[in-house]
């Protein structure tokens, strides 16, 4: 008896690639026009020596790495600590960690910008207030990916055995949880790093040029070298989801893979 | 159990957390308390409503309308399609490079949004994209001459589809893997055609998954700012674009009628959130 396999799916999976790649392909062939008929890399390569194109990837980048250090950093011990001493608490957590959901970017910035408004230029004035909103938007990720780490190990069992070998709880975090963590701890690492390198709402409206407010800058002239940028940061999202999905593959379990809301 | 008894004073065990906490107070409670305190006030910082009521005026109520209507119907579009591409490519008889490769592809497209998926339509349906000219001198048929537009309510719903549908694929696979082959053996033994299956077990036990994800995929478009942001500035008037208009031409406008706008939102979200999350805890008992 065949199972399930039937003309129908293939015409519905054919339309469905077809929505999806023909914009990619149009992307494609706009980035490589050159004028009427003619086609080349032009595109490129004045994006690659436009020096904006250098700084505002640099700087997502350095903003997505430095959320993912602050959000382990902050949610680690955190969790850790809830499950081992606070059970009580985990519902909290797990409230507070949806709540980005309900409170989206554009609500967000608005409400830190209004409550941050006279605070000291060392703070405001820096990407340090754009780092924090970002730890805010990565929440409900880092701390799914943290949880189900902790989940998947007894936590109890291997503190208890560091305990018994004299291990302070530096010692016990930083080398018997995290090392164990290292599958959960990546794949979460590699979903706010996609996130990050992508978030225009609240850098633009804290007035930062990240990769994704250039993108939109150089769209509002160039409608080409912005084809070229679509297709670059297309790619980026794609290296860091199979990123994802290679680490999940040696996990032998699904990862979450949803980003949500732009 | 597993504390020493010097660990064991009590008082001290509460400021393992405080640093989360403390974060999460300063920048996500505190900030939308400011919203809720702000929405309140007039411009001098004295008790109003009148932030919220003009909620209710036209072209405030119209935003929300149209925010509502974008995001309903993109639900509901993308839960269906996204439903059956993921029965078609996740369940029997699929390769598994196909399965794989459709998991990996809604990932990508799913976190593909904002800015650059704006742009890939432009290249593709814009007034000058690569399928609005291929109609044009391949077919003869005017796109924008026949009154169609990127720059619209539907040109919208197309964009927010290619973020939609992955998203639903995403959130219904597990739903979709846990219909058991041993249900539909079940009726076909006891004499029920495909669509009996479908009409009486498969349907009905993935209904509050169906639901939940679409409930998911509209709160995810309501928020949606950067996409609508880049394409239409402003020309199709959205609740989170008109919170960005107000906070970026600061000479005309009056924030604190942008905090009013934020709350309204927030409860929209809250209310579809609290429908998900009961939603769920129908699913859990056939997910068992």
């Amino acid at each position: 008896m065949k199972r399930g396999f039937s003309w129908s799916k293939v015409v519905w999976i054919f339309l469905g690639s077809l929505y999806f790649l023909i914009p990619l392909l149009a992307t494609l062939q706009f980035s490589l026009e050159e004028g009427r008929d003619r086609y080349g890399f032009g595109s490129y390569a004045f994006i690659l020596s436009d020096p904006g194109f250098r700084q505002s990837i640099w700087f997502s980048f350095k903003m997505a790495v430095g959320t993912v250090v602050l959000s382990l950093v902050l949610l680690v011990p955190t969790v850790y600590w809830v499950r081992l001493r606070m059970p009580r608490l985990r519902p909290v957590l797990e409230f507070v960690s949806i709540m980005p959901f309900v409170v989206p970017p554009i609500v967000l910035v608005v409400g830190i910008l209004t409550l941050y408004r006279g605070a000291p230029q060392w703070f405001v004035a820096t990407p340090l207030i754009l780092l924090c909103g970002y730890v805010i938007h990565a929440l409900p990720y880092v701390y799914r990916s943290v949880d189900a780490g902790m989940q998947a190990i007894n936590i109890h069992t291997l503190t208890e055995a560091a305990q018994s070998l004299g291990a302070g709880w530096r010692t016990i975090l930083l080398r018997v949880i995290v090392p164990n963590l290292r599958v959960a701890l990546l794949s979460g690492s590699f979903l706010t790093l996609a996130i990050i390198l992508g978030e225009y709402t609240m850098a633009s409206l804290m007035l930062f040029s990240s990769f994704a407010v250039y993108i939109a800058y150089i769209g509002q002239s160039q409608a080409n070298p912005a084809a070229a940028l679509t297709l670059i940061s297309f790619a980026i999202t794609w290296a860091a989801m199979l990123g994802l999905s290679a680490i999940g593959r040696r996990a032998g379990a699904d990862q979450t893979q949803i980003g949500g809301a732009r | 159990m597993v504390a020493t008894k010097k660990e064991r004073t009590r008082p001290l065990v509460w400021v393992g957390v405080v640093p989360f906490f403390a974060f999460v107070t300063l920048f996500l409670f505190l900030p939308t308390a400011m919203l809720f305190v702000g929405a309140f006030q007039d411009e001098a910082g004295g008790f109003t409503t009148e932030n919220v009521s003009n909620l209710f005026q036209s072209q405030y109520l119209g935003a929300y309308r149209t925010s509502i209507a974008l995001s309903a119907l993109t639900a509901l579009l993308g839960g269906v399609f996204g439903g059956l591409l993921a029965y078609a490519a996740l369940t029997g008889g699929t390769p598994r490079w196909v399965r794989s490769l459709v998991t990996t592809f809604s990932g990508v497209a799913a976190n593909f949004a904002g800015v650059p998926l704006a742009f890939a339509f432009v290249a593709t349906l814009g007034t000058t994209g690569v399928i609005t000219q291929f109609l044009n001198e391949a077919l003869g048929l005017d796109l924008y001459g026949s009154g169609f537009s990127l720059f619209t309510f539907t040109g919208l719903a197309i964009i927010y589809l290619y973020f939609q549908i992955p998203l639903m694929i995403l959130v219904i696979a597990p739903a979709i893997d846990g219909l058991r082959r041993e249900w539909r053996e079940a009726a076909s033994n006891l004499g029920a055609s495909s669509g009996q299956y479908w009409r009486y077990v498969g349907l009905p036990i993935l209904a509050p998954s169906i639901l939940g994800a679409m409930v998911l995929l509209f709160a995810n478009a309501f928020a949606a700012y950067a996409t609508p942001a880049a394409l239409t500035s402003g020309q199709v008037s959205l609740v989170p674009v008109l919170i960005g208009q107000t906070f970026q031409s600061d000479v005309l406008s009056n924030p604190n009628q942008g905090h009013a706008l934020a709350l309204g939102m927030i409860v929209v979200i809250a209310f579809s959130t609290l429908l998900y999350t009961l939603l769920q805890r129908r699913t859990a008992r056939w997910t068992r």
